[in-house]
């Protein structure tokens, strides 16, 4: 079995500051990691390689320094690498990014051999769009299972896999065909800690690296800014609200004077807590 | 959403020189929303995008339209009825009973056939993991532009959609165009916006559109649903109160604090992103941009300091009332009212007078 895994190498967005004065990002030593969601997805894609047999090959478009995410995969177990770098990628959106990503897979099936799953994460920390999962599978032609709690069985033989997807109020039991891509949900397993065999292995192991041409790709205006139909026309800071919040005096009895201040500013409240206070 | 690092930031450049839109697409005209119907129920954030969509119609000078998939039947038949009561000008319709449960296959196949063949040049679905699972297909099918979870929708002078988002992990705001493609397409989350009036209106004019497919074409099948059992739902993000926690509790014990005021009030709970990454809450308690955004009455933020995609989560709330140590916290520039001390002390003194305040004996006494 071949299980490519999409990752993504993100800002750690804790460490995100917003320069206050120009309201840009300032990335001077805000570290990168593999996008949290995506560790869902390669764990999964692990085990089911452990259980069936097979490789798990992870896959990432980025700059040059996105090998250094590759490279985490590969000590967790991942077998291969590929790392997507070029700068006609540079400024896509989420239409351009699967296309490219797409291309990618189908150079991956050609060279390495055709992929059964595709796994990617829920959505990203830094983009939060969850569409370039569904993008990549319609690209593929794949079969798509979003927001999956857990795999309950795939057969091999019968190219079948059984999912359990998360939806607005349940659980959907969902039965497709291979292939397919599988977007996993966060906390449905825990990314294992990586043999040292692999940790030796993935200092050393070779990164394949391909350009928008190596990787296949036919119409480089399909990718980055120029193939991105979105246009990011303005980036601000939200403006402070025009009164500045009331500040409570920390007098003698701080909690009485600030439920003082509640009731006086919305009478109705008082009645409406006490009723919704009885319903408990 | 740019999805790839830029090397330099080309795209307000690009913005600035607007091509002429392509002829094939001057064609696509009014405003659409996805009506989000599973198992015979309407998502609520369906009719909230119709509140919004109906303001970008007006300001645009075109209709506003309904589409509604889903089984034959009683159901469907009613999401378009109420369509009109939540100010949809017309109703398309694809009803197939093959459309019973939501499958990303036939879903798509409907919508985007809808879409080809009526040419909207607005369409809005709720981002719910339905309605995100459906715009990605769609959208990429089409191949045309969708802006995930925004925050904001608008016109500009030239009719073009600008839709506003939280960015870079929800620490800026960015506005998005999609301006030579059609239709453009945005998803917005629940709660984001408003819940419009609903008014009693007549059902108007209907278009049903057959679905061309065979139970043969789709090839996911659902093996059954397990509905969520309602204990384990949690209301948070349509209560009327609501008490979160963040960061300057200090300890995952602390949070206990939080619950507690909460329980005593009527209220639900929640809490910033930071605790649900660390583990001492769950996700479902989330509020902010990735998690629920929430609209109550009132809104009690303890120890959050008020990153902007916190912010964009609470904003429609009427009364938010933030503890903090820190007087220079951003949550101060957003809320109605402040406390500057450690909620840590002041959430049980908290608790305890409002219990005194809101028993029936305290308010006996107040009457007399």
């Amino acid at each position: 079995m071949h299980i490519v895994v999409c990752i993504k190498q993100v800002p750690d967005s804790a460490q995100i500051r917003v320069h206050p004065v120009t309201n840009t990002i300032m990335r001077q030593g805000v570290p990168t990691i593999i996008n949290p969601y995506d560790l869902f997805a390669l764990e999964a894609a692990l085990e089911l390689r452990d259980q069936f047999g097979g490789e798990v090959t992870v896959l990432t478009m980025g700059p040059p320094s996105a090998e250094d995410s590759l490279r985490k995969a590969l000590t967790f177990g991942a077998d291969r690498a590929v790392l997507l770098t070029d700068r006609f990628f540079a400024g896509a959106d989420t239409l351009a990014t699967t296309y490219a990503l797409a291309t990618a897979i189908r150079k991956i099936s050609t060279e390495f051999g055709a992929p059964d799953i595709v796994f990617t994460g829920k959505q990203t920390i830094d983009g939060d769009t969850a569409q370039v999962g569904p993008g990549i599978a319609k690209r593929l032609g794949l079969l798509q299972l979003t927001y999956v709690a857990r795999i309950s069985a795939l057969d091999l033989q019968a190219r079948t896999i059984d999912a359990e997807r998360r939806s607005e109020g349940g659980v959907q039991m969902l039965r497709t065909r291979l292939p397919c891509l599988v977007t996993m949900l966060e906390a449905t397993n825990q990314i294992r800690r990586g043999a040292m065999a692999d940790a030796l292995r993935a200092a050393r192991a070779p990164i394949v690296k391909w350009s928008a041409q190596e990787a296949g790709v036919e119409d480089i205006s399909k990718c980055g800014l120029r193939g991105s139909p979105t246009i990011v026309k303005r980036v601000f800071a939200p403006a402070a609200r025009s009164e500045k919040a009331a500040l409570i005096e920390v007098g003698e009895q701080p909690a009485e004077a600030l439920i003082d201040a509640i009731f006086k500013r919305q009478p109705a409240l008082e009645t409406e807590l006490a009723a919704l206070a009885r319903g408990y | 959403m740019s999805t790839a690092p830029k090397t330099a930031a080309p795209a307000a450049g690009r913005a600035a020189t607007k091509k002429e839109l392509p002829e094939h697409f001057k064609a696509y005209k009014h405003v659409w929303v996805f009506i989000e119907q599973e198992r015979g129920q309407v998502h609520p954030v369906s009719w909230e995008l119709m509140g919004a969509g109906r303001k970008l119609a007006d300001k645009l000078k075109v209709d506003l339209a309904a589409v509604v998939i889903g089984p034959e039947g009683e159901a469907t038949q009613s999401a378009a009825a109420e369509s009109f009561c939540y100010g949809a000008d017309l109703v398309y319709m694809v009803a197939d009973d093959l459309l019973a449960d939501y499958r990303n296959e036939s879903y798509t196949k409907a919508l985007t056939d809808v879409v080809n063949t009526y040419k909207p040049e607005i369409l809005l679905l709720g981002a719910t993991t339905l309605g995100r699972d459906l715009a990605g297909s769609v959208a990429t099918t089409l191949l045309t532009g969708l802006t995930a979870d925004c925050t904001e929708l608008d016109v500009d002078a030239d009719g073009s959609l600008a839709a506003t988002r939280p960015t870079f992990g929800g620490s800026l705001l960015c506005t998005i165009y999609t301006l030579n493609y059609r239709p453009q397409m945005a998803t917005v989350r629940p709660r984001v916006m408003p819940m419009p009036e609903r008014l009693t209106r007549p059902v108007g004019r209907i278009v049903s559109h057959p679905l061309s497919l065979v139970e043969d074409d789709i090839v996911t099948k659902v093996l059954s649903f397990l509905p969520d059992r309602d204990s384990a739902k949690s209301n948070l993000a349509y209560a009327d109160v609501v008490v979160a926690g963040g960061l300057g509790l200090g300890s995952p014990e602390n949070f206990q604090l939080v619950r507690q005021l909460a329980t005593v009030i009527g209220a639900e709970y929640g809490c910033s992103r930071p605790l649900v990454q660390k583990g001492w809450v769950t996700s479902d308690r989330q509020i902010g941009q990735t998690g629920k955004t929430i609209r109550p009455k009132l809104y009690i933020a303890a120890g959050i300091s008020g990153a902007i995609q916190h912010r964009v989560g609470v904003e429609g709330a009427d009364l938010i009332v933030a503890i903090n140590t820190d007087r220079n916290a951003p949550i101060f520039d957003f809320a109605h009212m402040g406390i500057v001390t450690d909620a840590i002390r002041l959430l049980p003194a908290l608790t305890a007078a409002f219990q005194a305040r809101l028993s029936p004996h305290s308010r006996d006494r107040i009457a007399s």
